[in-house]
């Protein structure tokens, strides 16, 4: 039972982390051109926004377990087959683009309009805006919705179980559901639970200890920690 | 060093118009403090962004430093090369400082440098050196939160110069500081205008700013520069609200058995006892109802509301005489007196 377990989690771990990663890669640019081509904007773009806007929509919208099927063709082409770890990454990076598209959106926007003007002011261009100001402002925020992206992203891995993709949901589903082995369920349930909760602390915290420092409080002890954690918030803004 | 000729701009939201500005010309002198002052909604701030065309003009130009801007813009919403190689050398301090707050002092100095493509070796030096001209160098590591209003627009003035510009544009500085903050800070941005020959172009709604930093001002109604000139020309100018504002004396207009008489300084004649002399060469009683005397650019200047005993036909002798002295008078209230004494002499 403990090795069924312990592949399952890394399944799940697996899946979740590459797809997380081309979710952040791909949405953070998205989120970011749909401030910017947005009116009023840096790159004013209405047509642009309201493509962009609207494919976001259907997309964050489809069910998911449909989404999977729907991208069947996509995932062989990509991944030459449309069963196992592999296969499901596919499907889930791309439900997961336009839901972390649109947190970037919603954080980016909170950025004080004066702080782009002033770099504009200082001879700044859009590419320097977006490096400079968007990005590391709100810096803390796009930590939470990375967080958020993957905890939704769990949850959607656990119907990858039906494209025989392994992972904690599909254990549940075939032990615990289909031949009553309920003790195992609650422990599949449990591990989620444990590893969910972790994931939220671990972002709460570093979306906090980064939101400190611009806070209103002085810099606490949490500040030396924080330098250890610079670097990973720092491949974000890199991959903007 | 900052000329706008004819510089328009009309704000077009559903079918609506706005008039921000109605054809604003404006002449800074390189080298002065140039104060515009209006009420909200006068289009000081669409004229200040006007002037590093952070707002495209509808109309008119913008020379900055012998550099037509308005031309360097280009017909797209986008800022070229040019333009933005233009604004890294004019600086521009914002009421609420937009400094960021994700960066340490020493860094939301170097932004601007790091822009311009310094070197880190560069960027350090020079951010310590400005954060030391604005007395924080002991802030250099500090976030920005751990800071005092004050101290962030101090921050907020080390960036503006960090790109060595000509020109520093201030966009109400001081309209979220207490009155004690107000005056370091108006005190520092004068200091710099000696020290480095900045000039200095600042919008407020506050008179006191003018008064105490401004060698020349503009007072904006409506999109238009009502008044514009320097302090001494102001005050020269007569029924200047600009100079009444910088100016106020109190007191009453003149009757029946008195007359009351606006003596406005602005030069020489400041330093001489004019009143005393007055009073002693035609034996009369002054009484001084009102003065605002200030030293503006080494002169005194100011203007003193006195009251002379007996009708205004009376003291033509003794005005006569404050006229002599290089004083501009002014009789409040004269313009309803004007046809009387026309009626006097035709009899």
């Amino acid at each position: 039972m403990q090795p069924l377990l312990e592949q399952a989690c890394w399944d799940t771990l697996y899946m979740v982390g590459w797809s997380t990663v081309v979710a952040v890669v791909g949405g953070l640019p998205l989120g970011i051109l749909l401030v910017l081509t947005d009116r009023g904007g840096l790159l004013q773009n209405v047509v642009a926004n309201k493509v962009i806007g609207q494919v976001v929509n259907v997309a964050r919208s489809m069910p998911f377990i449909i989404l999977m099927v729907a991208l069947m063709g996509f995932t062989r082409s990509l991944t030459g087959t449309t069963i196992g770890r592999e296969a499901a990454i596919v499907p889930l990076a791309i439900g997961a683009i336009p839901f972390f598209a649109r947190l970037v959106e919603t954080a980016v926007r909170e950025v004080d309009d004066g702080l782009v003007e002033a770099v504009q002011a200082m001879g700044g261009n859009t590419w320097t805006v977006v490096r400079k100001v968007l990005v590391p402002e709100s810096l803390p925020s796009l930590i939470s919705s990375t967080t958020t992206t993957i905890v939704a992203l769990i949850g959607y891995s656990a119907m990858a179980g039906t494209v025989g993709a392994g992972g904690l949901g599909d254990i549940a589903i075939r032990y615990g559901y289909q031949r009553f082995e309920t003790e195992l369920m609650w422990i599949t349930v449990a591990v989620l639970a444990v590893v969910i909760s972790l994931i939220q602390f671990a972002g709460d915290f570093a979306a906090r200890s980064l939101h400190r420092r611009g806070g209103r409080s002085g810099p606490g002890p949490r500040l030396r920690l924080l330098k250890a954690k610079e670097p990973a918030a720092a491949d974000i803004s890199k991959v903007a | 060093m900052i000329t706008t000729t004819g510089l328009t701009k009309v704000y077009r939201s559903r079918g609506r118009e706005v008039t921000a500005l109605d054809g604003v010309d404006l002449h800074v002198r390189e080298g002065e403090v140039y104060g515009v002052i209006g009420q909200s909604g006068a289009g000081k701030s669409s004229l200040i962004r006007c002037i590093n065309l952070l707002e495209r003009p509808t109309s008119g130009t913008v020379t900055v430093a012998g550099q037509d801007l308005t031309a360097l813009a280009g017909r797209g919403p986008r800022a070229g090369r040019e333009l933005r190689q233009a604004r890294s050398r004019i600086g521009m301090v914002f009421q609420h400082f937009n400094l960021l707050s994700s960066r340490t002092v020493q860094d939301n100095v170097e932004l601007p440098l790091e822009i311009l493509g310094r070197s880190g070796k560069e960027r350090s030096r020079k951010a310590l050196e400005l954060l030391d001209l604005v007395g924080l160098a002991d802030k250099a590591k500090a976030y920005l939160a751990q800071l005092s209003g004050g101290q962030k627009q101090r921050v907020g003035i080390a960036r503006a110069l960090a790109g060595d510009p000509k020109v520093l544009l201030s966009d109400e500085a001081t309209s979220a500081l207490d009155p004690e903050t107000t005056r370091s800070i108006l005190q520092l941005l004068r200091d710099l205008n000696r020290q480095l020959g900045l000039t200095v172009l600042l919008i407020t709604h506050e008179m006191d700013v003018v008064k105490s930093i401004c060698d020349s001002a503009a007072l904006m109604e409506q999109g238009r520069v009502v008044e514009s000139g320097t302090v001494s020309e102001l005050l020269a100018t007569p029924g200047s609200e600009l100079a009444a504002a910088l100016f106020p004396v109190g007191g009453e207009a003149g009757g029946d058995d008195r007359t009351v008489v606006d003596v406005t300084f602005h030069g020489e004649a400041a330093t001489q006892p004019v009143i005393s002399q007055l009073s002693r060469t035609y034996n009369i009683d002054i009484s001084i109802l009102g003065a605002a005397i200030d030293t503006v650019g080494g002169l005194q200047v100011g203007r003193m509301r006195i009251e002379l005993p007996g009708r205004y036909e009376d003291n033509v002798v003794p005005i006569g005489f404050l006229r002599e002295q290089g004083l501009q008078i002014d009789v409040p209230g004269a313009s309803d007196r004007e046809p009387l004494l026309v009626k006097d002499g035709a009899k």
